[in-house]
This record gives C-alpha cells, sequence and structure tokens, in this order.
C-alpha cells in the first residue's frame, strides 16, 4: 500500500504553507511597498537623525522614567540644548503619528505600548 | 563589495530554499515509492475486540479518526517521549528501577514550539501588510514587557532547550557514545541561529526596513540590495539559516516529515477486520497437503487417520 | 543448566556506562554462551535456502560466497524498494537515545550495541556509505562504514540478540520499530547462507510435517489420545477430539509445543477440557499441526510458506473459521501478516461463537479469533461454570507477552479470564506490564541452549519484576499467554527467582472448570494437591 493520496495532499499542504509569503504577497500585491515617511515639520530634532533612527525608543523609554518616575521634566540633549520632556508635547508637535511613526511600526509589524497612555489625535 | 551582498543576500538564500523545498519533496516521495507492505502498527493500549471490553482508540486506533488522534498527540506533543524512564540497577538490592525521566520530552518540546513560534514570528518580515496573527503571536511571546526591544520568551527558551540537549548529548556516556558528528553539528548550527539573531536584535543592532524590502525583494522574485545597506549580524544570521535549509533535506533532521511515516504509528490496527494489500506479494514454496499426506499415508492409514487419497 | 553457568551474582555485575573506545573500532567477540550456533546443512537444503554449508559462527572463515557483498548490498537495495518501513527507519533516527535502556539486552549485559539505536546503526552505516550521497562524501564522519566480514559477523551476533519484541518502538519518538530492522538484517544474511539452527530447524521441520518439533502425524493421534486419558483421570470425563476431521464447524491450531513440552501440555488438556464442556464442533489438524511461525524469525518468504498451511488446511476440511491458541509471535502472524500474505480467506465465514452467538467483528477479514478472546466471551456469558478456589493454591501473576501486547494490544481478555479462573493475582509493576512488557529474553529464534547466558541476561529485567511481586505477594505462579514463554520462562525464573512456576492461562482454566459429570478433584492438573479451605 502506498497511500499516494495521502503522501500528495501533504506534499501539498507543505508547499502551500512553505510558499505562504509569496502567496500572501502577491494577493495583496504590496511587494514594494515601503514606509514613506513625511518630512518633520520643526527643524531640528532632540538628537541627530541617525542617532533618534537607532535609538529612539530607548530616548523615549528614559523620558518615562525621567518624569514619571522622577519627575524631572527636562531633557539636556547632547548639544546642551534642554528640551521639555513630552511625547505629545515636544515629539508630535513636528512629527505626525500616521505620517510618521506608525509608517514603520506598522511595516515592521512592531507594537508599542506608547499609545495606550498617550493620546495623539491632534 | 556589491557581488558579495549579492550573493549572501540573494543567491544564497534562492538556492537554500530551492535545494530545502526539492530536496525534503524527493526524500518523501523516495519513502512513498517504497510499498507498505504489512500492517505493523506498535500497539500501546488495548485492541478493540469485544463489545464490552474499553479499547484505547488512540493508543491502538482500529480507524481513521483514532490514527488522526494519535499522529496529532506524536506530532504536536510528542506523545512517546512522554513514556521516557531511565532504567537503574540498583545493586545492593539487586533490583532493576525505572524512573520517570521527562526531561527529553522537556528539552524537544520546548525547542520545537519555540522554534515554530519564532518562525511564525519572522513572518512580519516577509509579507505586508503584517497579518493580524503574527501581531498577536508577537504580543504573546513579548508578554513580560521587559527590555527593549522587547525580550521574547521563546527567544530565551531556545537556546535553554538547544543548551540543554547538547549538554545532555556531550555529558551522557551512553548518548556521547552515539553520536554522529552530525548530531552536533545539527544543534550547533541552530544554537548558532538563534544567538545570532539575538545579538541582532540587541547588540550588532541592523535596519529592519532594509531588512524587510530584501525579503521581500526575493520572495516576491523582483530581488534587489537595499541601498542603505544592512549590517553585517544579519548577513551571519542569514547564512546559517540558509545554511540549515540546504543541509535540511541530507540529514536527520527529515525526520519532520518521516514521523508522518512511520508505519508503526500512521496505521490503524484494524488488520484482522480488514484485508491489507501487498503489492509485491508473490507466491511461494509451501508443502502441499498432497505432498505431506504421500509422505505420511501408510502411518496416517495404521492410525487410523482420515486420508484424501487410499 | 550446566555448571558453567555463571552465578546470578557475576552477571549481576552491570556497567551501563560504554567503552572508551568507538564502536566503530570494536569488532565482535563470539564469547561462549552469548550467540547461537549455525544452521544444520541439511535443513538449509530442505527448505532450499542459498548458499547451505556447514560452519560455525566462532570460526575464522564464515566460507561465505564470493560475491558476498554484491549480494548483500543488491538485497538490501531490494528491500530499500519493498519495505518503507526499512528506509524511513535508516533515515529518520535523530538518536535521542530515548531506546537506549529499554531493550532487555541491554539491560540485561550493558553492551552498547544492544542499545536498539546503535543495534539500528550497525545496519545504517552501511546503508549510509551506498545508498546516501552525505556517506558517500564523508565517510566515517558521515556515519558511514564499509561492509566488511567483520562487519557481517557484527551483525549477525547482534541481530541474533534482538528478541524483536518491539519495546523500543513504544518510546521512540518515531515509532522506529527495531523489529523491521532486524527482520531485514537476518534477511540479508540468509541470503549469503548464514542462518541460525534454532530457527532453520524448526522451520523446516514445520514445512515437513506441519509442526516445529517435527512430530509426524500418526504421533500426534498417539499423543492427543495419551492427552485424553489424561483427561479422564483427572476428571473421570471422556472427552473427545478429531485430527483432521471433514466437516467441523472449527478448526483449532495451537503452537506445537502444547502438546509435547512441559508445562504446555496443562494448557493443552485446558483446551480439551473447555471445548468438551461447551460441545465445541471442531477438529485437530496434522497438517496445520503448528500455531507458531520460526518462519517470521528468518524472512517475509519463510513466514509466508510456514503460515500457508493454516488457511489451506481449513479449506480443505471446509470448517467455518479458526480459532488459535496461545501463542506470541503465531498471533504476530496471524494478527498482522496471514490475511495480506495468504488470504483472503473468502472460504470461511465471519467468526460467531457457536456457543454464545458473539459475533467477532475485530476478526471478521482474517476469521481467526484469539482463545483469549473466545473463553473470555463464555466468561461473560456464563456459559462456563467456574471454581476460582481450585487455584487457590496459586498466587499468580501474568506476564504480557511482546506480541499479542505490543502487536496486537490483548491486554483485558485474558486478564479477565484470570480474574474468573483464580482468586489470587497480583500485577507486576506498571512499567513492565502491557505495553511496557519485557521479553522472556528467548524469543525470535534465540532460545537454544549454547546462548544461555544471553538469555538469562534478556531476561533479566522480566525475572527482576517477577521478584517484585514474589517478595511483595508471594507470587508462585507466572502465567502467560506464549508458548515461547512457557518453554524458557522455567529456566529463567529458576535462575532468577527459584520458586516461582510458569502456566498458561487455559490450565487455570481447566482446572477452575466444573465439568458436568466430573469426579471429585483432589489435585490440579500437575498433580498438585488443592489448598483446603480452612474450616
Amino acid at each position: 500500500m502506498y497511500d499516494k493520496g495521502k503522501i500528495i495532499a501533504g506534499i501539498v499542504i507543505f508547499l502551500i504553507l512553505i510558499t505562504f509569503p509569496i502567496w500572501y504577497l502577491t494577493a495583496h500585491s504590496q511587494t514594494s511597498h515601503v514606509p514613506q515617511l513625511q518630512a518633520a515639520a520643526g527643524n531640528e530634532c532632540v538628537e541627530s537623525t541617525s542617532y533618534m533612527l537607532d535609538n529612539h525608543m530607548k530616548l523615549l523609554d528614559e523620558w518615562r522614567t525621567l518624569v514619571v518616575r522622577d519627575g524631572n521634566d527636562t531633557y539636556v540633549a547632547s548639544n546642551g540644548q534642554e528640551w521639555n520632556i513630552s511625547l505629545t508635547g515636544t515629539c508630535l508637535s513636528c512629527h505626525n503619528k500616521a505620517e510618521f511613526c506608525d509608517q514603520c511600526h506598522t511595516y515592521e509589524g512592531v507594537t508599542l505600548n506608547c499609545w495606550s497612555c498617550h493620546f495623539a489625535g491632534y | 563589495m556589491n557581488a558579495v551582498y549579492l550573493v549572501f543576500g540573494i543567491i544564497i538564500p534562492y538556492a537554500a530554499l530551492f535545494i530545502f523545498v526539492v530536496g525534503l519533496v524527493y526524500r518523501i516521495v523516495r519513502w512513498a515509492s517504497s510499498p507498505v507492505p504489512f500492517r505493523i502498527p506498535t500497539t500501546c493500549g488495548q485492541q478493540k475486540s469485544l463489545p464490552w471490553i474499553k479499547s484505547k482508540k488512540i493508543e491502538n486506533p482500529y480507524n481513521n479518526a483514532g490514527v488522526i488522534g494519535r499522529m496529532a498527540l506524536e506530532v504536536l506533543v510528542f506523545r512517546s517521549l512522554l513514556r521516557n524512564t531511565k532504567t537503574e540497577l540498583r545493586r545492593g538490592i539487586q533490583k532493576l528501577v525505572y524512573k520517570d525521566s521527562k526531561l527529553l520530552w522537556l528539552g524537544a518540546f520546548v525547542f520545537h514550539w519555540s522554534l515554530l513560534i519564532i518562525l511564525l514570528r519572522h513572518l512580519r518580515l516577509f509579507v505586508e501588510p503584517v497579518p493580524a496573527f503574527v501581531i498577536s503571536l508577537q504580543r504573546l511571546d513579548g508578554l513580560f514587557q521587559i527590555m527593549l526591544p522587547t525580550l521574547y520568551i521563546t527567544d530565551i527558551l531556545i537556546v535553554l532547550a538547544l543548551g540543554y540537549l547538547l549538554l545532555r548529548r556531550m555529558a551522557g556516556a551512553q548518548l556521547r557514545y552515539i553520536s554522529l558528528f552530525s548530531d552536533y553539528f545539527a544543534v550547533l548550527l541552530l544554537l548558532g541561529i538563534a544567538l545570532s539573531g539575538i545579538f541582532m536584535r540587541y547588540i550588532f543592532r541592523v535596519d529592519l526596513v532594509s531588512v524587510k524590502e530584501l525579503a521581500l525583494g526575493v520572495l516576491s522574485f523582483h530581488p534587489s540590495i537595499p541601498a542603505a545597506g544592512i549590517g553585517l549580524a544579519f548577513y551571519v544570521h542569514l547564512f546559517l539559516v540558509c545554511t540549515l535549509f540546504a543541509y535540511f533535506p541530507f540529514s536527520k533532521l527529515v525526520h519532520m516529515a518521516g514521523v508522518f511515516l512511520s508505519p508503526t504509528r500512521n496505521l490503524a490496527n484494524n488488520s484482522r477486520m480488514r484485508r491489507h494489500i501487498n503489492p509485491w506479494n508473490y507466491p511461494v514454496k509451501v508443502h502441499t497437503y498432497q505432498e505431506w499426506e504421500d509422505e505420511f499415508r501408510e502411518h496416517m492409514k495404521d492410525a487410523g487417520l482420515p486420508l484424501e487419497k487410499e | 543448566m550446566t555448571d558453567t553457568t555463571k552465578k546470578p551474582e557475576e552477571l549481576l555485575k552491570l556497567d551501563y556506562t560504554p567503552p572508551k573506545k568507538g564502536w566503530m573500532e570494536t569488532p565482535v567477540d563470539f564469547k561462549k554462551g552469548t550467540y547461537c550456533y549455525s544452521a544444520p546443512q541439511k535443513h538449509q537444503e530442505y527448505l532450499g535456502l542459498p548458499y547451505p554449508r556447514q560452519w560455525q559462527p566462532f570460526d575464522a572463515d564464515w566460507k561465505l560466497p564470493e560475491n558476498w557483498k554484491q549480494i548483500i548490498l543488491e538485497g538490501m537495495n531490494d528491500r530499500l524498494k519493498k519495505y518503507r518501513s526499512f528506509r524511513l527507519y535508516m533515515d529518520i533516527c535523530v538518536r535521542c537515545g530515548a531506546c537506549a535502556d529499554k531493550c532487555h539486552f541491554f539491560i540485561g549485559t550493558g553492551d552498547p550495541k544492544n542499545m536498539p539505536v546503535l543495534r539500528a546503526e550497525l545496519l545504517r552505516s552501511v546503508y549510509r556509505k551506498y545508498f546516501t550521497l552525505g556517506g558517500k562524501l564523508f565517510g566515517k564522519v558521515g556515519g558511514a562504514r564499509e561492509l566488511t566480514e567483520d562487519v557481517l559477523k557484527e551483525w549477525y551476533y547482534y541481530f541474533y540478540q534482538c528478541t524483536e519484541c518491539r519495546r523500543c518502538s513504544v518510546f521512540c519518538p518515531y515509532g522506529i520499530d527495531t523489529c523491521e530492522i532486524t527482520m531485514m538484517a537476518r534477511d540479508l544474511l540468509s541470503l549469503v547462507g548464514c542462518n541460525v539452527g534454532w530457527v532453520i530447524e524448526p522451520a523446516s521441520n514445520c514445512f515437513r510435517t506441519g509442526n516445529h518439533l517435527g512430530v509426524p502425524p500418526h504421533a500426534f493421534k498417539d499423543t492427543l489420545d495419551f492427552a485424553i486419558d489424561e483427561v479422564e483421570d483427572l476428571t473421570g470425563v471422556k472427552v473427545e477430539a478429531s485430527v483432521n476431521r471433514k466437516g467441523a464447524e472449527l478448526l483449532f491450531i495451537t503452537p506445537s509445543a502444547d502438546y509435547f513440552a512441559s508445562p504446555h501440555w496443562y494448557t493443552f488438556l485446558g483446551y480439551l477440557m473447555l471445548f468438551h464442556e461447551i460441545g465445541l464442533d471442531y477438529t485437530w489438524s496434522a497438517y496445520a499441526s503448528e500455531g507458531g511461525n520460526f518462519g517470521l524469525f528468518h524472512s517475509a518468504e519463510m513466514m509466508k510458506r510456514l503460515n500457508a498451511k493454516m488457511y489451506a488446511e481449513a479449506k480443505r476440511l471446509g470448517v467455518k473459521w479458526i480459532l488459535g491458541g496461545e501463542c506470541g509471535h503465531m498471533w504476530r502472524v496471524v494478527h498482522q501478516y496471514m490475511n495480506t500474505i495468504n488470504g483472503p480467506a473468502d472460504f470461511l465465514e465471519e467468526p460467531v461463537s457457536p456457543i454464545t452467538g458473539t459475533k467477532f467483528e475485530n476478526a471478521k477479514a482474517t476469521k481467526m479469533v484469539h482463545i483469549c478472546e473466545f473463553t473470555a466471551d463464555l466468561i461473560k456469558n456464563n456459559k462456563l461454570k467456574l471454581d476460582p478456589s481450585r487455584n487457590d493454591h496459586w498466587k499468580m501473576t501474568f506476564h504480557d507477552s511482546c506480541n499479542p501486547a505490543r502487536a496486537m494490544g490483548l491486554f483485558e481478555e485474558p486478564r479477565y479470564i484470570i480474574k474468573n479462573v483464580c482468586n489470587n493475582f497480583y500485577e507486576m509493576p506498571e512499567n513492565t506490564i502491557k505495553e511496557y512488557t519485557f521479553c522472556c529474553g528467548s524469543g525470535a529464534g534465540l532460545g537454544s541452549d549454547e546462548n544461555l547466558e544471553m538469555r538469562l541476561r534478556g531476561g533479566l529485567p522480566r525475572a527482576n519484576a517477577v521478584k517484585y511481586v514474589k517478595e511483595k505477594h508471594g507470587v508462585n505462579l507466572l502465567t502467560c499467554i506464549c508458548a515461547i514463554d512457557r518453554a524458557v520462562l522455567p529456566t529463567l525464573l529458576q535462575y532468577w527467582v527459584p520458586g516461582v512456576e510458569v502456566s498458561g492461562l487455559h490450565e487455570l482454566v481447566g482446572n477452575a472448570l466444573v465439568m458436568k459429570g466430573e469426579k471429585e478433584r483432589t489435585t490440579d492438573m500437575r498433580g498438585t494437591p488443592r489448598k483446603q479451605e480452612a474450616k
């Protein structure tokens, strides 16, 4: 007994599963999609762009600790400039959540918990 | 430099995927081309016989539903490893003792399930838009919400499990004795993949947008190396993964597919209820009744036994 | 048992730590008492086996045919194409070691090549060398090695040190069955004329006379008459039994040891008493006078050649279906192979008990019913008058034989019968019964005298569990439903657990059976006085 039918079915299921990304991409025709970041409204960020690209999540985490746990709402940047620590007041005054933050986060499937406390609906 | 990226970012991944898919299908087809001449399930429970005797429908299945149950338990929770015991001879009292030994099961279970979850989590880099189940899985895996980026439970578990499986192989005298080079190679390769992935996440960080750009390009068959460039750590990780995929069909790792084909597990114990066909069953030389009676006729006559031919 | 047999304390000096030297570098050592002699030439010739010759395993020269290597490799290739199990089990083992300490031969010897995984590697290493890319490319690093005469000798030693009991396959996460691998290896060895005497001689006898012991038909009739007399002496009831009778409703087939060996004999008497009491219309056959099948321990072809007699005789006699006696490997063949190799049995009817009317749905295709299924059904339907107190002098335990356990799942039927025919029943520890049962250590053709030390070692785990219930409950009888068990366990228990006897299940049924018109029984079948009730 060869059980040909069952084995072919098994192979087909395997092939469908392994090639799932290909089908999925074709179905959604999003293969060339890349995040489109809207330019920020302001002139300068708290730190350099390359630093922010790598470390924005750490910076925001640090900010939260400074404000919520230590009661300190002033951030001194590496160039000595002082900034008011506020996600909505400082960051979002230049950046737009949907046009900026979400672009990469959605693309990469990154889940964050900024918005469980903060409101970005301005 | 571009040529190097081309090789490690595009050519090797394509080759590895091709070898993996074609190789594994080839192995399955090769097994399938040999028939299962006899129905030989290993029965691990009461058979179905008289209606008032309760049979074990999964441990000793008599129909397809039972077989599906048995196979599901084997594949999903490694049922047979749960039976494991360790034999010890207590010399003082000359007694054999069989102690429960579930660590191997735990190591295997944790490793395989972690690997599956990690693979599914990686879908966020392979498809666009990211499906909701991947997000949910990721959230669940990062339940503790510690460290930045979030620490995934499976990342820790897979390293622990692989570490245990490797140590177990090296530390136990019996296991070391039976182990081949390939047994160490497979574990080390997987460990290398897991660790390079973790290092990439926490220390040698790479630009994920470019990673996804590359992945989508490869998977949509319009490959290109992202202009922004990706860190070396990524190429190390990717190369190890490609090695695993290419090695897979030639190694013991084919047990992933093979487990489904094992005749001691995937057959119902119903050979007295329904005839199983052996495609190569051939006539053999037998000793017929006639030949037998011819040899013993006189004696049989004397003993008063009935004869076909007087 | 000879005087040269080592003392139990000596055998128990076991070390489960493998040696420093790798297994590929350790050639086989044929130690006296741990292997079986080769098959006598005349029996090989009678069966028409290839390259019959006189040789012995301890000879330096095995007188192999010149092209033996080619024969083996072609044989392997052929079997890889015929058996999915073979190719698959060569490929998918991950050497997790779950099977390592599950084999009774490993437990009893500490020899690492008795770990099921390594036993399989003996063959797998050759498979890799000649049939896989990795093995061809990487050689020893890839786990591959050349097929040499030393390797062949190693196969002979270790594949006749496996009783095909399938215990390892219960624990394997992929169900890899060393029994399948052993079967292939033995089949391959046979291609170059390397066979074991204790397998080939019974097979040749069975082919010629109809049974392993070589009992000719007239002697079979004599022994049956003798048994009838003995039943009469014991019970005062004259039972009837016919041989080769056409038109009987059932054909009864049991292992030939039952009517020639002890303690099988009492089980034989038990059958006669039971069938008489229920008025069964049945016949014995002198042509199909063997339930067992030593062909199973040689090759699929030999198994088929010997098994063919069962259906052929049932057809010739015109019976409705076949009833089979207590035997282990016989039931492996009947249950898992017979209908496939020699069926379909469309000349028989679907089995229905003529006494209770019960349809044996589970045997409707093969048309052969196990005596335990049959008797359990009789008891359930109150067709037997049983006095279990007649077995009160026994405190018993039940040994699940490998094949009914792991190739069938016959667990509750015999236990139901036991609970109805005796009052003192104690199970051995859980890890040693039912699907976890331990082999007697002498099955699959290894029961020869010259192999005694290995048999005692292989039987250690079984004996040790018996010892446990003997010490805890005072068990003095081990009952079982296998003829090889009954032949070899007395020796084994005498060595490891003196004071425990061995019986078949239907001996106990015969003891407990209250027969119409019987005289008062003062002893059991063995002549042992019944336990007097304290009044």
